[in-house]
């Protein structure tokens, strides 16, 4: 058997969890405990938590926030945001998270991937390359925090992460996020194809149909998604909601 | 008795987890302490008391742990007290070192279960390492008592081949079909994390503390 995670991705911004739509326009979604405690009787696949707010205020991890997630969560967890140091990465796996997700850090301390592969092994280190169309229609790989982005194309830069010990890479389109109109297949298709670690599809999933295709044509290991999980209906009103397990089991099949 | 009566009536409360710098030591807190069982990290050797079950987790290279171990005096102190009879569960690497030996390693292992650790060899379109949600089949007994499903999670690049049949307490399918949880004695194995498997691997755990 072959499975494909599921992933709802939530974002933290002032201790509250919020959902934007391109990198921009949060919307408080509510609490995170609580939303990890829905997850939980939904037997989430796993979970990943961005502090969007970390990196751009040019602070570390809020780790009294991470250990009463950590304290909840009974699958598998991810933390990203505001990583600069092993220390701190040594911090969030002591707290029973056991995957770090470097993202702006890596672009001038890509030592750093190395380093926390080389104590914990490739599998609990994770890179979020975020990436977005520039004029002309090349495609760049893009800092929320405002950071200097690495001279290569996303491929380019991707195949270097694999490089140098990431263990997994979430592939994050900008211009889809939020958008709930399916992923951008494409680029999925082309990293995936080219690298031997998981690729984790995120940016644009609004239904079940879009993670199938992100699946089958893009060739993703897993799929990620923010606005499909926190948002119900035409109107986008708050709902914390998951597949059944019921219907995860057979949508891959 | 039922495991579950047994759990339910345990007189142990402590679990001591090795603590030697390899592993998910906080998610393992996090859980039993949910189930409601203390859990005691255990930084040395001598801090061990055989009265009370042990959780050796691992996470990483099995050269590399197994140093450890040797290098704290833990490897010499778990065989003496798994050989005489406390119950001792060896979670994903941690369940690998404590068979005699690993491919992707030169030392020796805990040879508390006779069998040795190989690297996944699969076809192209199952990626290593076998990364997600899998389950647990053939396993009836022991540790797997009173799960309404065997659903776990797993992230591995190595599988143990133990010697004998006997050794085996669960296989799963991931191209091939490997041996995911093993047993000899007291001495317990799980390739897969209990402690990230919501329910199922909760169930797990209380079973194992109520073993003894």
């Amino acid at each position: 058997m072959i499975s494909y995670r599921v992933i709802p991705v939530l974002l933290l911004s002032e201790g509250g969890l919020v959902k934007t739509e391109k990198f921009k326009k949060p919307v408080y979604v509510g609490d995170p405990i609580n939303a990890i405690r829905i997850f939980n009787d939904k037997e989430v696949d796993e979970l990943v938590f961005l502090d969007i707010d970390a990196s751009k205020e040019n602070r570390g991890p809020d780790f009294t926030l991470l250990e009463q997630i950590a304290s909840e969560c009974f699958m598998p967890l991810g933390y990203g945001g505001g990583i600069t140091t092993l220390d701190q990465v040594k911090r969030i796996y002591s707290t029973g998270i056991e995957k770090v997700i470097l993202n702006s850090v890596v672009f001038d301390k890509p030592k750093l991937l190395e380093d926390a592969a080389a104590e914990a092994g490739s599998q609990s280190v994770v890179v979020s390359i975020d990436y977005k169309k520039a004029l002309f229609g090349k495609t760049k790989v893009y800092s929320h925090a405002k950071r200097k982005t690495p001279n290569m194309s996303v491929l380019e830069f991707a195949k270097e992460m694999e490089a140098r010990g990431a263990g997994e890479l979430i592939l994050n389109s900008v211009d889809q996020d939020g958008l709930m109109n399916g992923y951008d297949v494409d680029m999925i298709a082309a990293i995936s194809e080219e690298l031997t670690i998981p690729v984790v599809a995120c940016g644009g999933a609004g239904g079940i149909d879009h993670l199938i295709e992100a699946v089958k044509k893009g060739k993703a290991s897993a799929v990620a998604a923010g606005s499909m999980f926190v948002f119900h209906g035409p109107h986008k009103a708050v709902l914390i909601n998951y597949p059944s397990q019921e219907k995860l089991s057979t949508i891959f099949s | 008795m039922e495991l579950a009566a047994k759990f339910n009536a345990r007189k142990i409360l402590m679990i001591q987890v090795i603590n030697y710098g390899m592993g998910n030591i906080g998610s393992i807190k996090n859980m039993l302490k949910k189930i409601g069982v203390d859990s005691q990290l255990i930084n040395k050797a001598e801090e061990l008391d055989p009265s009370n079950s042990i959780i050796l987790p691992g996470v990483g290279a099995f050269d590399n742990a197994m140093r450890r171990l040797n290098e704290s005096g833990f490897s010499a102190r778990l065989q003496e007290l798994a050989t005489g009879g406390t119950p001792l569960l060896g979670i994903c690497l941690g369940m690998q070192l404590l068979g005699d030996a690993s491919e992707e390693g030169s030392l020796e292992g805990l040879k508390l279960i006779p069998g040795k650790s190989r690297k996944f060899v699969l076809e192209a379109d199952h990626k290593i390492p076998h990364m997600g949600w899998n389950k647990v089949i053939n396993s009836n007994s022991g540790l797997f008592q009173d799960l309404e499903e065997s659903k776990f999670y797993f992230v591995h690049s190595y599988h143990f081949v133990p010697e004998k049949g006997d050794y085996i307490l669960g296989e799963t399918n991931y191209g091939i079909k490997f041996v995911s949880s093993i047993n000899n004695a007291n001495v317990y194995g799980a390739q897969f994390h209990p402690e990230k498997s919501h329910k199922y691997g909760m169930q797990l755990l209380k079973n194992f503390c109520a073993i003894k």
